[in-house]
């Protein structure tokens, strides 16, 4: 296969370093694997004889559990490693545990570590490929693949549209990597919360910053609305969730007074009567379940992608007739 | 009785008694014997040919950690005296967050008489300000001065405590040594891994605003004004620290300043990439503040190049950057990057340098040296300002390789470092 300027090349660390049409394809991609999930029997032989590493260093079960889906949907051999009961707790290094990994002739690893960085450090160091499930604040690009996919399920197109991404952006990854992404398909970007917060600088790329949820709202097409992690009130960031959600939760009689529709996304899990109310989760504008959904379409669409399958064939791939 | 040393036809630059012309340079007995334009020496001088090089007084580094005792994986005083002589220091200062912490004088004479057997560049030992650098008890500052200290620092640990920093600066005036600090605010850096802007941002990295620094080097100042004790603060980066320290100056507040030289050539871009030896603290700043160190070592506001060397072995660097140790070595390139980064472009004239490198470290801190003076110390400094190399951290002769400047195009390599009269380095033997 020669590479085109859509193919994705060894690894999957970040948003920032695809293109567009980079981003494009994989969402392409992801369209034909939809309707795998949607079978009776739920698999196809893209990845038959793969095998898969999910390497994970800090819990997870959304994500996890995503990817493991959509390995096994694949055909995929997986193996799963947690952080818990690992020879990391015994103090093995990150690249020995790769490496160890590695002599036993794999095929992907898919990580997801606490530290910024670890998912390149691990790239440069093994010939698998790697995909990033998560590093530290830095990105998590398969998150923020499934939300476009979801906006542009949702929106019929990206380009041009007002996305917010509320709350704690200063240590989420979900908010960088959809920065990275939401730019690079020409939609509007903007941060809201409090300004604590909010990553010195951010303005720079290229994204609007509101300290009020009320103008947020009455700009936004579309609302990401961030986990608050519990432990950020020890911390100092702010003073208690009753006041956060006083001041940034994203409640119904807010979006009511914006009279229009908005679309309403969160990476999840949720803490419901935090960050986002249980109606407006619940409610009629919510995507978040489609966004569940995708995320294993758009994993899917990466794995194949990666292995070396090309944008346009994945429907033959379906049917074991390529990869 | 070493052999007499007769440095014939060299560039001599030599800023505290204004010379910079060519000259013969006499050694004999370990002291200055003579400099001038063509000096009559004893028949069985060693001759030095030091056509087309510099001669400066032997270079000082006031900011190296040596890691013995405690982390001799990283480097022993035996290693580092070498790697600095193979640099063209003559004299370096010991910094004290070793395991255990040197805080009293047992820890200092270990120092010495590990130094004294390395057969490298003279170290002067540093003391600890607090007990284990803890930050709560004065340590035996006296006895430690007594033992050789030649100056007090918590380096690596911020004196947060600025009641224990009033005392520290106090007290130690009774010794005549200088008090240095890191200044850095804790509470305010909460853990930060670099440089906070918009690349901490984009990496998603935990960073350290210029404030942290800022707020603690003028609380430094302010209690260095009130108790007219001697500070020297340890490598400072941000632009608002320079100009608060030339403030300071003029008010007449005894302070004396450092600038690495990382700080003058590198900003926070170079973390891209998640590079671990471009982890360091105080962390690469902005252009802004680069430029800012750089126009205060200019003016002399930062008195003093130092090279913060802190070695840390390959392991401990190759891992996620929130994981890496914070230091990057420094003796080996501190020369050749500040001359052909610096001196070459005309961003600072060779004298100012030498004055940088040698009499201002020498008089901040006390220490024999940094003059050419007849009668002072044999300490002096050959280079070759015309060879041009590029750095390959494998040859170090430091036990670590944690350097950003790896593949960098230097200019100006030592030739011979002289101790005491005494050849300790000399780049014929390195090569051959």
């Amino acid at each position: 296969m020669s590479p085109t300027d859509s193919s994705l090349g060894k690894d999957l660390i970040g948003l920032e370093t695809l293109s567009a049409s980079q981003i494009v394809s994989i969402l392409d991609t992801a369209d034909p694997f939809k309707e795998i999930s949607e079978r009776r029997i739920k698999k196809v032989p893209v990845l038959r004889g793969k095998t898969i590493v999910n390497l994970f260093f800090e819990p997870s079960t959304r994500t996890r559990v995503s990817f493991e889906f959509a390995e096994k949907r694949l055909s995929a051999d997986t193996v799963n490693i947690s952080s818990s009961g690992s020879s990391v707790t015994k103090g093995e290094t990150l690249v020995d545990t790769a490496r160890n990994l590695e002599a036993m002739k794999i095929d992907m690893v898919v990580v997801r570590h606490g530290s910024s960085g670890a998912a390149r450090f691990l790239a440069d160091r093994i010939p698998s490929n790697v995909i990033n499930a998560g590093d530290g604040r830095h990105e998590h690009p398969t998150q923020a693949l499934l939300d476009l996919l979801t906006l542009r399920d949702s929106f019929g197109e990206i380009s041009g549209l007002k996305v917010c991404i509320v709350g704690d952006v200063l240590h989420s990854r979900v908010a960088r990597s959809n920065i990275f992404g939401l730019l690079k398909l020409g939609a509007e970007v903007a941060v809201c919360g409090p300004p604590t917060l909010l990553p010195r600088g951010i303005d720079q790329l290229g994204v609007t910053v509101f300290n009020r949820i009320e103008e947020a709202i009455a700009w936004a097409d579309a609302l990401n609305v961030l986990r608050l992690q519990l432990e950020r009130m020890k911390s100092g960031y702010l003073p208690s969730l009753r006041e956060y959600n006083q001041v940034w939760g994203v409640t119904s009689a807010r979006l009511d007074a914006a009279k229009r529709k908005i679309v309403i996304l969160h990476p999840g899990p949720m803490n419901r009567g935090v960050e986002i109310d249980s109606d407006v989760a619940d409610g009629p504008h919510s995507v978040i379940l489609e966004q569940v959904t995708n995320g294993v379409a758009v994993r899917m669409a990466v794995l194949y992608l990666l292995a070396g399958g090309e944008p346009d064939r994945a429907e033959d791939a379906k049917t074991g007739g390529d990869s | 009785m070493t052999r007499p040393v007769v440095i014939r036809g060299g560039r001599v630059v030599d800023p505290a008694n204004r010379r910079d012309d060519i000259a013969d340079v006499l050694l004999v007995d370990g002291r200055i014997a003579g400099v001038e334009p063509r000096v009559a020496a004893p028949e069985e001088a060693l001759e030095i040919d030091a056509t087309d090089a510099v001669v400066t007084p032997g270079l000082i580094d006031v900011h190296v950690h040596l890691r013995e005792p405690g982390q001799e994986h990283k480097e022993t005083i035996a290693t580092g005296a070498r790697a600095a002589a193979a640099g063209g220091f003559t004299a370096i200062c010991s910094m004290p967050n070793t395991d255990p912490v040197i805080d009293d004088p047992a820890g200092i004479g270990f120092v010495l008489r590990q130094a004294s057997k390395a057969r490298g560049a003279r170290v002067y030992p540093l003391g600890a300000i607090s007990v284990g650098q803890e930050g709560e008890q004065l340590a035996a500052i006296g006895e430690m001065v007594a033992a050789g200290a030649v100056g007090i620092t918590d380096d690596g640990h911020p004196v947060m405590d600025s009641g224990l920093m009033r005392m520290a600066l106090e007290y130690a005036q009774a010794f005549d040594v200088p008090v240095a600090d890191h200044p850095e605010d804790l509470g305010i850096t909460r853990g930060g891994v670099m440089n906070e802007g918009l690349v901490s941002s984009r990496l998603g990295l935990r960073g350290t605003p210029n404030s942290a620094e800022d707020v603690h080097i003028v609380r430094d100042l302010l209690l260095a004004e009130h108790t007219g004790g001697r500070l020297h603060l340890q490598h400072v980066s941000t632009a608002y620290g320079v100009d608060a320290i030339r403030q300071a100056k003029k008010r007449g507040v005894w302070v004396t300043a450092e600038a690495t030289p990382h700080h003058l050539l590198l900003t926070d871009e170079a973390v891209e990439g998640f590079n671990t030896n471009a982890k360091m603290n105080p962390p690469l700043r902005s252009s802004l503040d680069r430029k800012a160190v750089l126009q205060g070592l200019q003016d002399g506001t930062l008195d003093v190049l130092a090279t913060d060397h802190a070695p840390h072995h390959y392991d401990e660097k190759e891992r996620a950057f929130d994981d890496a140790p914070f230091g990057i070595v420094g003796l080996e390139t501190s020369l050749g990057l500040v001359y052909g980064h610096l001196v070459e472009p005309g961003l600072i004239d060779l004298s100012t340098l030498v004055d940088r490198m040698s009499w201002a470290p020498a008089k901040a801190f006390g220490l024999p040296g940094g003059t050419l003076e007849v009668g002072g110390v044999a300490d002096v400094t050959i280079f070759d300002p015309g060879a041009e190399w590029s750095v390959d951290p494998k040859r170090f002769l430091s036990k670590s390789r944690n350097t950003p400047f790896g593949g960098w195009k230097l200019k100006g390599r030592p030739l011979y470092t002289i101790v005491g009269g005494e050849i300790v380095f000399s780049a014929d033997e390195a090569a051959g």
